[in-house]
Protein backbone atom coordinates (compact mmCIF):
# COMPACT_ATOMS: atom_id res chain seq x y z
CA UNK A 1 0.00 0.00 0.00
CA UNK A 2 0.83 3.51 -0.49
CA UNK A 3 1.37 5.92 2.48
CA UNK A 4 -2.36 6.77 3.58
CA UNK A 5 -2.81 10.40 3.77
CA UNK A 6 -3.80 11.16 7.56
CA UNK A 7 -5.52 14.25 9.44
CA UNK A 8 -3.54 14.56 12.99
CA UNK A 9 -7.02 15.48 14.76
CA UNK A 10 -5.97 16.25 17.98
CA UNK A 11 -2.00 16.15 20.40
CA UNK A 12 -2.17 15.22 23.52
CA UNK A 13 0.68 15.53 26.26
CA UNK A 14 0.79 12.45 28.69
CA UNK A 15 4.21 13.12 30.14
CA UNK A 16 7.15 15.62 28.93
CA UNK A 17 8.68 13.62 26.15
CA UNK A 18 5.05 11.55 25.24
CA UNK A 19 2.56 12.89 23.71
CA UNK A 20 -0.41 11.26 21.77
CA UNK A 21 -1.43 11.67 18.05
CA UNK A 22 -5.27 10.89 17.52
CA UNK A 23 -5.45 10.31 13.55
CA UNK A 24 -8.56 10.76 11.07
CA UNK A 25 -8.96 7.00 10.29
CA UNK A 26 -9.95 3.85 12.31
CA UNK A 27 -7.38 1.81 10.73
CA UNK A 28 -8.91 -1.19 12.88
CA UNK A 29 -5.62 -2.41 14.18
CA UNK A 30 -5.37 -5.45 16.29
CA UNK A 31 -3.05 -4.24 19.63
CA UNK A 32 0.52 -4.66 19.08
CA UNK A 33 0.36 -4.21 15.55
CA UNK A 34 2.08 -0.89 14.29
CA UNK A 35 2.42 1.09 11.47
CA UNK A 36 4.49 3.13 9.42
CA UNK A 37 4.61 6.92 10.05
CA UNK A 38 5.78 8.99 7.04
CA UNK A 39 7.45 12.76 8.53
CA UNK A 40 6.98 14.20 5.11
CA UNK A 41 10.31 15.42 4.59
CA UNK A 42 12.08 14.00 7.38
CA UNK A 43 11.97 9.96 7.49
CA UNK A 44 9.19 7.07 7.75
CA UNK A 45 9.29 5.17 11.43
CA UNK A 46 7.36 2.77 12.90
CA UNK A 47 5.14 3.47 15.59
CA UNK A 48 2.62 1.42 17.73
CA UNK A 49 -1.30 1.91 17.97
CA UNK A 50 -2.32 2.58 21.54
CA UNK A 51 -6.13 2.34 20.48
CA UNK A 52 -7.89 2.24 17.50
CA UNK A 53 -7.10 5.74 16.04
CA UNK A 54 -4.00 6.94 17.98
CA UNK A 55 -0.90 6.93 18.40
CA UNK A 56 1.58 7.24 21.57
CA UNK A 57 4.94 8.61 20.81
CA UNK A 58 8.34 9.19 22.95
CA UNK A 59 9.85 11.95 21.16
CA UNK A 60 13.99 10.11 20.98
CA UNK A 61 15.44 11.60 17.76
CA UNK A 62 14.88 13.79 14.54
CA UNK A 63 11.53 11.82 13.20
CA UNK A 64 9.94 12.13 16.27
CA UNK A 65 11.02 15.85 17.13
CA UNK A 66 9.69 16.82 13.51
CA UNK A 67 6.34 14.76 14.49
CA UNK A 68 6.59 16.45 17.78
CA UNK A 69 6.19 19.91 15.81
CA UNK A 70 3.13 18.75 14.09
CA UNK A 71 -0.10 20.03 15.77
CA UNK A 72 -3.80 18.76 15.02
CA UNK A 73 -4.95 19.76 11.26
CA UNK A 74 -1.23 18.48 10.16
CA UNK A 75 -0.88 15.25 8.30
CA UNK A 76 1.15 12.71 7.98
CA UNK A 77 1.04 9.29 5.71
CA UNK A 78 0.64 5.86 7.72
CA UNK A 79 1.18 2.34 6.21
CA UNK A 80 -0.39 -0.19 8.18
CA UNK A 81 -1.81 -1.73 10.39
CA UNK A 82 1.42 -4.10 10.09
CA UNK A 83 2.82 -7.29 11.66
CA UNK A 84 1.00 -9.43 14.03
CA UNK A 85 -0.05 -8.36 16.82
CA UNK A 86 -0.85 -9.86 20.54
CA UNK A 87 -3.29 -12.23 20.38
CA UNK A 88 -6.00 -12.81 23.87
CA UNK A 89 -5.48 -16.22 25.45
CA UNK A 90 -7.34 -17.69 28.27
CA UNK A 91 -9.49 -15.64 30.85
CA UNK A 92 -7.37 -13.95 33.46
CA UNK A 93 -4.06 -12.40 31.92
CA UNK A 94 -1.24 -9.85 32.88
CA UNK A 95 -0.28 -7.01 31.36
CA UNK A 96 3.80 -6.28 31.79
CA UNK A 97 4.70 -2.63 30.39
CA UNK A 98 7.62 0.06 30.84
CA UNK A 99 7.60 3.57 29.82
CA UNK A 100 6.09 4.21 26.37
CA UNK A 101 6.23 0.49 26.06
CA UNK A 102 2.53 0.77 28.31
CA UNK A 103 0.70 2.04 25.24
CA UNK A 104 -0.29 -0.97 23.49
CA UNK A 105 -0.80 -2.69 26.63
CA UNK A 106 -3.30 -0.29 27.71
CA UNK A 107 -5.09 -0.72 24.47
CA UNK A 108 -5.18 -4.89 24.73
CA UNK A 109 -6.35 -4.38 28.17
CA UNK A 110 -9.58 -2.46 27.24
CA UNK A 111 -10.35 -5.12 24.08
CA UNK A 112 -9.26 -7.66 26.74
CA UNK A 113 -12.42 -6.10 28.77
CA UNK A 114 -14.32 -6.18 26.33
CA UNK A 115 -14.10 -9.79 25.51
CA UNK A 116 -14.78 -10.46 29.46
CA UNK A 117 -11.36 -11.12 30.55
CA UNK A 118 -9.70 -10.16 33.99
CA UNK A 119 -7.11 -7.96 33.55
CA UNK A 120 -4.24 -7.00 35.74
CA UNK A 121 -1.05 -4.63 35.35
CA UNK A 122 2.22 -4.32 36.33
CA UNK A 123 3.29 -0.95 34.85
CA UNK A 124 6.88 0.45 35.57
CA UNK A 125 8.18 3.95 34.75
CA UNK A 126 11.37 6.29 35.60
CA UNK A 127 9.50 8.36 38.12
CA UNK A 128 6.00 9.95 38.88
CA UNK A 129 6.35 12.70 36.39
CA UNK A 130 7.25 10.06 33.40
CA UNK A 131 3.45 7.82 33.85
CA UNK A 132 1.22 7.08 31.48
CA UNK A 133 -2.46 5.96 30.84
CA UNK A 134 -2.83 5.43 35.03
CA UNK A 135 -6.62 5.94 34.74
CA UNK A 136 -6.51 3.28 31.60
CA UNK A 137 -4.46 0.82 33.44
CA UNK A 138 -6.51 1.33 36.70
CA UNK A 139 -9.97 1.01 35.48
CA UNK A 140 -8.89 -2.56 33.73
CA UNK A 141 -8.26 -3.79 37.17
CA UNK A 142 -5.51 -4.32 39.21
CA UNK A 143 -2.63 -2.27 38.80
CA UNK A 144 1.15 -2.17 40.52
CA UNK A 145 3.37 0.94 39.78
CA UNK A 146 6.99 1.11 39.91
CA UNK A 147 9.49 4.00 39.48
CA UNK A 148 12.84 3.82 39.25
CA UNK A 149 13.09 7.18 41.23
CA UNK A 150 10.59 5.87 44.27
CA UNK A 151 8.46 8.70 43.14
CA UNK A 152 5.65 6.77 42.88
CA UNK A 153 5.00 3.00 43.43
CA UNK A 154 6.95 0.64 44.44
CA UNK A 155 10.42 1.62 44.22
CA UNK A 156 12.75 -0.30 41.95
CA UNK A 157 12.38 -1.55 38.03
CA UNK A 158 9.95 -3.00 36.90
CA UNK A 159 11.26 -6.36 37.92
CA UNK A 160 10.55 -5.46 41.31
CA UNK A 161 6.55 -5.76 40.97
CA UNK A 162 6.99 -9.34 40.23
CA UNK A 163 7.38 -9.98 43.80
CA UNK A 164 3.70 -8.72 44.53
CA UNK A 165 2.34 -11.52 41.98
CA UNK A 166 2.04 -15.14 41.63
CA UNK A 167 2.58 -15.83 37.83
CA UNK A 168 1.39 -18.90 37.94
CA UNK A 169 -2.50 -16.80 38.06
CA UNK A 170 -2.03 -16.07 34.54
CA UNK A 171 -3.42 -17.97 31.33
CA UNK A 172 -1.32 -15.51 29.24
CA UNK A 173 1.82 -12.61 30.08
CA UNK A 174 1.79 -9.49 27.85
CA UNK A 175 4.71 -7.28 27.44
CA UNK A 176 5.92 -4.07 26.14
CA UNK A 177 8.63 -2.13 26.86
CA UNK A 178 12.42 -1.26 26.63
CA UNK A 179 14.39 -4.00 25.61
CA UNK A 180 16.62 -4.61 28.57
CA UNK A 181 13.75 -4.24 30.68
CA UNK A 182 11.91 -6.96 28.59
CA UNK A 183 14.78 -9.02 28.74
CA UNK A 184 15.09 -8.63 32.67
CA UNK A 185 11.47 -9.80 32.95
CA UNK A 186 12.16 -12.56 30.55
CA UNK A 187 14.97 -13.48 32.16
CA UNK A 188 13.62 -13.68 35.22
CA UNK A 189 10.68 -15.68 34.77
CA UNK A 190 12.05 -18.43 32.37
CA UNK A 191 9.04 -20.94 33.19
CA UNK A 192 6.31 -18.96 31.95
CA UNK A 193 8.27 -17.82 28.43
CA UNK A 194 5.72 -20.42 26.72
CA UNK A 195 2.59 -18.30 27.88
CA UNK A 196 4.43 -14.61 27.60
CA UNK A 197 3.64 -12.86 24.36
CA UNK A 198 6.40 -9.71 23.80
CA UNK A 199 6.43 -6.77 21.50
CA UNK A 200 9.88 -6.29 20.15
CA UNK A 201 11.53 -3.34 18.20
CA UNK A 202 14.11 -4.07 15.57
CA UNK A 203 15.48 -1.43 12.82
CA UNK A 204 12.49 -1.52 10.31
CA UNK A 205 13.14 -0.07 6.74
CA UNK A 206 10.63 -1.80 4.22
CA UNK A 207 7.85 -3.45 6.96
CA UNK A 208 6.68 -6.00 4.08
CA UNK A 209 9.27 -8.56 5.12
CA UNK A 210 11.98 -8.07 1.87
CA UNK A 211 14.91 -5.75 2.86
CA UNK A 212 16.16 -7.89 6.13
CA UNK A 213 16.87 -5.43 8.25
CA UNK A 214 15.30 -6.61 10.98
CA UNK A 215 16.12 -10.23 10.78
CA UNK A 216 16.95 -11.44 13.85
CA UNK A 217 19.57 -14.31 14.98
CA UNK A 218 20.00 -16.98 15.00
CA UNK A 219 17.14 -17.91 12.73
CA UNK A 220 16.52 -14.76 10.62
CA UNK A 221 12.79 -14.09 12.16
CA UNK A 222 11.70 -11.33 10.69
CA UNK A 223 10.88 -9.04 13.03
CA UNK A 224 8.86 -6.74 10.86
CA UNK A 225 6.07 -9.13 9.75
CA UNK A 226 6.50 -12.11 11.41
CA UNK A 227 6.54 -9.93 14.56
CA UNK A 228 6.49 -7.94 16.03
CA UNK A 229 5.19 -9.65 18.76
CA UNK A 230 7.12 -12.40 19.74
CA UNK A 231 6.98 -15.41 22.11
CA UNK A 232 9.14 -15.41 24.96
CA UNK A 233 10.34 -18.62 24.92
CA UNK A 234 11.59 -18.29 21.04
CA UNK A 235 13.27 -14.81 22.49
CA UNK A 236 15.31 -16.44 24.62
CA UNK A 237 16.69 -18.64 21.77
CA UNK A 238 18.00 -15.45 19.87
CA UNK A 239 19.80 -11.95 20.30
CA UNK A 240 16.83 -10.28 22.28
CA UNK A 241 17.99 -8.87 25.14
CA UNK A 242 22.37 -9.40 24.04
CA UNK A 243 22.60 -7.47 20.81
CA UNK A 244 20.44 -5.63 17.90
CA UNK A 245 21.75 -4.35 14.40
CA UNK A 246 21.32 -0.40 13.85
CA UNK A 247 20.68 1.46 10.17
CA UNK A 248 23.45 -0.26 8.55
CA UNK A 249 23.23 -3.51 9.89
CA UNK A 250 25.95 -3.38 11.97
CA UNK A 251 25.64 -5.01 15.82
CA UNK A 252 25.02 -2.51 18.81
CA UNK A 253 23.85 -2.73 22.04
CA UNK A 254 20.45 -3.22 23.37
CA UNK A 255 19.41 0.48 24.35
CA UNK A 256 17.28 0.96 27.36
CA UNK B 1 12.17 -35.74 -10.61
CA UNK B 2 14.77 -34.72 -12.96
CA UNK B 3 18.01 -33.11 -11.77
CA UNK B 4 17.58 -29.47 -11.29
CA UNK B 5 21.45 -28.66 -11.02
CA UNK B 6 22.88 -25.97 -12.73
CA UNK B 7 26.39 -24.47 -13.72
CA UNK B 8 25.72 -20.87 -13.08
CA UNK B 9 29.07 -19.07 -14.30
CA UNK B 10 31.40 -21.39 -12.92
CA UNK B 11 28.99 -21.79 -9.83
CA UNK B 12 27.59 -25.45 -9.02
CA UNK B 13 24.07 -25.02 -7.74
CA UNK B 14 21.66 -27.36 -6.78
CA UNK B 15 19.06 -25.73 -8.18
CA UNK B 16 18.54 -22.83 -10.43
CA UNK B 17 16.15 -20.72 -8.15
CA UNK B 18 18.86 -18.09 -6.65
CA UNK B 19 18.30 -15.23 -3.45
CA UNK B 20 18.55 -12.41 -5.15
CA UNK B 21 21.05 -9.15 -3.81
CA UNK B 22 19.28 -6.96 -1.60
CA UNK B 23 16.26 -9.47 -0.63
CA UNK B 24 16.67 -10.64 3.41
CA UNK B 25 20.67 -10.33 2.91
CA UNK B 26 21.74 -8.22 5.52
CA UNK B 27 22.04 -11.14 7.93
CA UNK B 28 23.81 -15.00 7.93
CA UNK B 29 20.70 -15.81 9.35
CA UNK B 30 17.97 -14.66 6.52
CA UNK B 31 20.41 -15.85 3.96
CA UNK B 32 20.97 -19.17 5.74
CA UNK B 33 16.84 -19.23 6.15
CA UNK B 34 16.92 -19.14 2.23
CA UNK B 35 19.23 -21.49 1.63
CA UNK B 36 17.15 -23.98 3.71
CA UNK B 37 14.12 -22.77 2.23
CA UNK B 38 15.53 -24.45 -1.04
CA UNK B 39 17.06 -21.23 -2.63
CA UNK B 40 20.27 -23.37 -5.03
CA UNK B 41 21.99 -20.16 -4.04
CA UNK B 42 22.08 -16.97 -2.15
CA UNK B 43 23.25 -13.36 -2.63
CA UNK B 44 23.98 -11.24 -0.03
CA UNK B 45 22.77 -7.44 0.31
CA UNK B 46 25.29 -5.18 -1.51
CA UNK B 47 28.52 -4.89 0.56
CA UNK B 48 30.88 -1.85 0.33
CA UNK B 49 34.29 -0.30 1.73
CA UNK B 50 33.04 1.31 4.34
CA UNK B 51 29.21 1.16 6.73
CA UNK B 52 26.70 2.67 5.03
CA UNK B 53 23.17 3.98 6.90
CA UNK B 54 21.29 4.11 3.57
CA UNK B 55 18.86 6.88 2.66
CA UNK B 56 16.07 8.55 4.82
CA UNK B 57 12.61 6.55 4.88
CA UNK B 58 10.26 6.12 3.21
CA UNK B 59 12.65 3.49 1.77
CA UNK B 60 9.68 1.68 0.00
CA UNK B 61 6.67 2.08 -1.80
CA UNK B 62 4.08 -0.36 -2.65
CA UNK B 63 2.90 0.59 -6.24
CA UNK B 64 -0.18 -1.30 -8.11
CA UNK B 65 2.68 -3.84 -9.89
CA UNK B 66 5.81 -4.29 -8.23
CA UNK B 67 7.83 -2.57 -5.69
CA UNK B 68 9.57 0.55 -5.56
CA UNK B 69 12.63 0.97 -3.05
CA UNK B 70 15.54 2.99 -2.23
CA UNK B 71 17.17 1.71 0.19
CA UNK B 72 20.79 3.17 -0.34
CA UNK B 73 23.33 0.26 0.03
CA UNK B 74 22.88 0.14 3.52
CA UNK B 75 25.45 -2.29 4.87
CA UNK B 76 28.00 -2.68 7.58
CA UNK B 77 30.85 -2.77 5.54
CA UNK B 78 32.55 -5.41 3.69
CA UNK B 79 34.81 -6.79 6.94
CA UNK B 80 32.20 -6.50 9.02
CA UNK B 81 29.90 -8.96 7.04
CA UNK B 82 32.43 -11.73 6.44
CA UNK B 83 31.17 -13.76 9.69
CA UNK B 84 27.16 -13.15 8.50
CA UNK B 85 28.87 -14.60 5.32
CA UNK B 86 30.17 -17.82 7.38
CA UNK B 87 26.68 -18.17 9.14
CA UNK B 88 24.75 -18.01 5.79
CA UNK B 89 27.30 -21.18 4.31
CA UNK B 90 25.77 -22.88 6.92
CA UNK B 91 23.15 -22.83 4.97
CA UNK B 92 24.37 -25.44 2.24
CA UNK B 93 24.06 -23.49 -0.35
CA UNK B 94 26.91 -21.06 -2.38
CA UNK B 95 27.24 -17.71 -0.84
CA UNK B 96 27.47 -15.07 -3.45
CA UNK B 97 28.26 -11.72 -1.94
CA UNK B 98 27.26 -8.74 -4.33
CA UNK B 99 29.59 -5.73 -3.77
CA UNK B 100 29.73 -2.29 -4.76
CA UNK B 101 32.53 0.37 -4.94
CA UNK B 102 33.05 3.85 -6.40
CA UNK B 103 35.71 2.58 -8.52
CA UNK B 104 37.65 -0.23 -9.65
CA UNK B 105 40.06 -0.34 -6.94
CA UNK B 106 37.23 0.23 -4.24
CA UNK B 107 35.85 -3.06 -6.26
CA UNK B 108 39.49 -4.94 -6.18
CA UNK B 109 40.24 -3.79 -2.72
CA UNK B 110 37.02 -5.63 -1.70
CA UNK B 111 37.33 -8.72 -3.48
CA UNK B 112 40.78 -8.98 -1.77
CA UNK B 113 39.59 -9.02 1.21
CA UNK B 114 36.17 -10.79 1.17
CA UNK B 115 35.99 -14.42 0.91
CA UNK B 116 32.35 -15.46 -0.56
CA UNK B 117 31.73 -18.53 -3.15
CA UNK B 118 31.49 -15.83 -5.76
CA UNK B 119 31.19 -11.91 -6.15
CA UNK B 120 28.21 -10.17 -8.39
CA UNK B 121 29.21 -6.79 -8.98
CA UNK B 122 26.73 -4.41 -8.13
CA UNK B 123 27.15 -1.58 -11.77
CA UNK B 124 23.66 -1.10 -11.93
CA UNK B 125 21.80 0.18 -8.22
CA UNK B 126 19.94 3.02 -9.75
CA UNK B 127 19.71 5.12 -6.63
CA UNK B 128 22.93 5.74 -5.24
CA UNK B 129 25.25 8.73 -5.91
CA UNK B 130 28.72 7.59 -7.08
CA UNK B 131 27.57 4.00 -7.20
CA UNK B 132 25.78 1.24 -9.25
CA UNK B 133 24.58 2.55 -12.40
CA UNK B 134 26.66 5.84 -12.23
CA UNK B 135 29.14 3.49 -13.21
CA UNK B 136 27.42 0.48 -14.77
CA UNK B 137 26.15 2.90 -17.74
CA UNK B 138 29.43 3.31 -18.98
CA UNK B 139 30.83 -0.12 -21.13
CA UNK B 140 34.05 0.73 -20.47
CA UNK B 141 33.66 1.75 -17.08
CA UNK B 142 31.97 -2.23 -16.56
CA UNK B 143 34.70 -3.45 -18.86
CA UNK B 144 37.38 -2.11 -16.32
CA UNK B 145 35.88 -2.69 -13.14
CA UNK B 146 35.16 -6.28 -14.07
CA UNK B 147 38.78 -6.83 -15.56
CA UNK B 148 39.93 -5.71 -12.32
CA UNK B 149 37.96 -8.00 -9.45
CA UNK B 150 38.59 -11.02 -11.71
CA UNK B 151 42.31 -10.01 -11.82
CA UNK B 152 41.83 -10.19 -8.02
CA UNK B 153 39.50 -12.83 -6.95
CA UNK B 154 39.73 -16.35 -7.09
CA UNK B 155 36.32 -17.50 -7.60
CA UNK B 156 33.90 -16.50 -10.21
CA UNK B 157 32.90 -13.00 -10.84
CA UNK B 158 29.50 -12.42 -12.34
CA UNK B 159 28.16 -8.91 -13.21
CA UNK B 160 25.09 -7.28 -12.22
CA UNK B 161 23.65 -4.82 -15.38
CA UNK B 162 21.12 -2.47 -15.41
CA UNK B 163 17.76 -1.80 -17.51
CA UNK B 164 18.32 1.97 -17.33
CA UNK B 165 20.03 2.05 -20.54
CA UNK B 166 19.54 2.09 -24.37
CA UNK B 167 21.26 -0.97 -25.28
CA UNK B 168 21.78 -3.47 -22.53
CA UNK B 169 24.04 -5.67 -24.73
CA UNK B 170 26.66 -3.34 -25.04
CA UNK B 171 26.88 -2.98 -21.47
CA UNK B 172 26.99 -7.11 -21.44
CA UNK B 173 29.37 -7.37 -24.00
CA UNK B 174 31.48 -5.06 -22.08
CA UNK B 175 31.77 -7.21 -19.27
CA UNK B 176 32.34 -10.36 -21.44
CA UNK B 177 35.42 -8.44 -22.58
CA UNK B 178 36.28 -7.96 -18.98
CA UNK B 179 36.13 -11.76 -18.31
CA UNK B 180 32.73 -11.96 -16.18
CA UNK B 181 31.92 -15.65 -15.67
CA UNK B 182 28.44 -14.97 -15.82
CA UNK B 183 25.70 -11.98 -16.61
CA UNK B 184 23.08 -10.80 -14.17
CA UNK B 185 20.01 -9.33 -15.37
CA UNK B 186 18.26 -7.24 -14.66
CA UNK B 187 18.76 -4.73 -11.21
CA UNK B 188 15.20 -2.24 -10.95
CA UNK B 189 13.94 0.21 -13.40
CA UNK B 190 14.83 3.71 -12.18
CA UNK B 191 11.29 4.79 -11.00
CA UNK B 192 9.15 7.29 -8.55
CA UNK B 193 5.89 7.56 -7.03
CA UNK B 194 4.39 10.74 -5.74
CA UNK B 195 2.24 11.85 -2.98
CA UNK B 196 -0.95 13.03 -4.74
CA UNK B 197 -2.46 15.12 -1.44
CA UNK B 198 0.77 17.07 -0.74
CA UNK B 199 2.72 16.63 -4.17
CA UNK B 200 5.57 14.99 -2.94
CA UNK B 201 8.40 12.14 -3.51
CA UNK B 202 7.37 9.50 -1.26
CA UNK B 203 10.88 8.28 -1.33
CA UNK B 204 13.14 10.12 1.14
CA UNK B 205 15.38 9.51 -2.05
CA UNK B 206 13.33 10.92 -4.47
CA UNK B 207 14.27 8.50 -6.99
CA UNK B 208 14.37 4.59 -6.51
CA UNK B 209 13.83 1.20 -8.23
CA UNK B 210 11.07 -0.90 -10.03
CA UNK B 211 10.98 -4.70 -9.49
CA UNK B 212 8.23 -6.86 -9.22
CA UNK B 213 5.63 -7.88 -11.36
CA UNK B 214 5.94 -4.72 -13.58
CA UNK B 215 9.48 -5.17 -14.60
CA UNK B 216 9.11 -9.19 -15.77
CA UNK B 217 8.74 -8.45 -19.36
CA UNK B 218 11.35 -5.82 -19.41
CA UNK B 219 13.78 -8.69 -18.04
CA UNK B 220 12.53 -11.26 -20.33
CA UNK B 221 13.87 -8.59 -23.01
CA UNK B 222 17.24 -8.66 -21.38
CA UNK B 223 18.21 -11.79 -20.88
CA UNK B 224 16.77 -12.82 -24.43
CA UNK B 225 18.72 -10.10 -25.88
CA UNK B 226 22.12 -10.53 -23.70
CA UNK B 227 22.04 -14.39 -23.99
CA UNK B 228 21.24 -14.53 -27.40
CA UNK B 229 24.81 -12.08 -28.55
CA UNK B 230 27.07 -13.13 -25.51
CA UNK B 231 29.18 -16.20 -24.89
CA UNK B 232 28.87 -16.13 -21.14
CA UNK B 233 25.60 -17.54 -19.32
CA UNK B 234 22.79 -15.20 -18.34
CA UNK B 235 21.24 -15.07 -14.90
CA UNK B 236 17.99 -13.79 -15.52
CA UNK B 237 16.16 -11.67 -12.59
CA UNK B 238 13.59 -9.66 -12.58
CA UNK B 239 9.65 -10.06 -11.47
CA UNK B 240 10.09 -14.16 -11.14
CA UNK B 241 7.35 -14.74 -8.51
CA UNK B 242 6.41 -18.48 -10.13
CA UNK B 243 7.46 -21.56 -11.69
CA UNK B 244 6.33 -20.45 -14.79
CA UNK B 245 8.13 -16.81 -14.68
CA UNK B 246 11.30 -18.99 -13.96
CA UNK B 247 10.20 -21.10 -17.22
CA UNK B 248 10.24 -18.14 -19.38
CA UNK B 249 13.43 -16.26 -17.98
CA UNK B 250 14.93 -20.27 -19.20
CA UNK B 251 13.15 -20.10 -22.42
CA UNK B 252 14.38 -16.65 -23.17
CA UNK B 253 18.22 -17.68 -22.12
CA UNK B 254 18.79 -17.79 -19.03
CA UNK B 255 20.85 -20.60 -17.31
CA UNK B 256 19.60 -19.54 -13.71
CA UNK B 257 16.64 -17.27 -12.16
CA UNK B 258 17.13 -15.02 -8.86
CA UNK B 259 14.11 -14.27 -7.25
CA UNK B 260 13.67 -10.75 -4.89
CA UNK B 261 10.36 -9.19 -4.68
CA UNK B 262 8.28 -12.00 -4.56
CA UNK B 263 9.85 -13.07 -1.06
CA UNK B 264 7.04 -11.09 0.19
CA UNK B 265 4.67 -13.82 -0.13
CA UNK B 266 7.09 -16.11 2.52
CA UNK B 267 10.12 -18.29 2.11
CA UNK B 268 8.11 -20.76 0.75
CA UNK B 269 7.98 -19.51 -2.95
CA UNK B 270 11.62 -20.50 -4.01
CA UNK B 271 10.69 -24.67 -3.38
CA UNK B 272 7.43 -23.36 -5.73
CA UNK B 273 9.34 -22.83 -8.31
CA UNK B 274 11.56 -25.34 -8.13
CA UNK B 275 8.53 -27.81 -7.11
CA UNK B 276 7.48 -26.83 -10.40
CA UNK B 277 10.50 -26.61 -12.74
CA UNK B 278 10.51 -30.17 -11.96
CA UNK B 279 6.98 -30.74 -12.99
CA UNK B 280 7.51 -28.79 -16.17
CA UNK B 281 11.24 -30.73 -16.99
CA UNK B 282 9.58 -34.12 -16.64
CA UNK B 283 6.44 -33.59 -18.54
CA UNK B 284 8.46 -31.60 -21.31
CA UNK B 285 11.07 -35.07 -21.15
CA UNK B 286 13.49 -32.19 -21.62
CA UNK B 287 16.95 -30.99 -18.88
CA UNK B 288 17.67 -27.20 -18.59
CA UNK B 289 19.69 -26.98 -20.91
CA UNK B 290 17.43 -28.24 -23.33
CA UNK B 291 14.80 -25.51 -22.58
CA UNK B 292 17.65 -22.51 -22.23
CA UNK B 293 16.89 -20.34 -25.29
CA UNK B 294 14.78 -22.10 -27.03
CA UNK B 295 12.94 -18.57 -27.99
CA UNK B 296 15.93 -17.53 -29.70
CA UNK B 297 15.95 -20.81 -31.58
CA UNK B 298 12.49 -19.83 -32.52
CA UNK B 299 13.13 -16.98 -34.26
Amino acid sequence: MRPLNTVIQEVRSEAPLIRTFRLDHQLDPAPGQYCMVWIRGVDEVPMSFSGPDTITIQSVGEATRALFRLGAGSTIGIRGPLGNGFVLRGDKILLIGGGVGTAPLAFLGEQAREAGIEVSSLIGFRSSEDLIFRSRFESLGDTIITTDDGSMGIHGRVAAGLKELNLDDYSQIYLCGPEMMMWDIISRTKEHAGKTQASINRYFKCAVGVCGSCCLDPDGTRACVEGPVIMADKLLESEFGRYRRGPSGSKGPCRG
Amino acid sequence: MPPLTVDAGGLMLQNPVILAAGILGTTGASLRRAALAGAGGVVTKSLGSAPREGHPGPNIVQVECGLLNAMGLPNPSYREFQEEIEIARTGGSPVVASIFGSSAEEFSQIARGLKADAFELNLSCPHAEKYGSELGRYPDLVEIVTGAVKANADVPVWVKLTPNTADIVELGLAAQRGGADAIVAINTLKAMAIDVETGMPILGNRFGGLSGSAVKPVAVRCVYELSSNLDIPVIGVGGVSSWEDAVEMILAGACAVQVGTALMKGYGIIQEINDGLSRYIERKTATLEDLRGKAWRHS
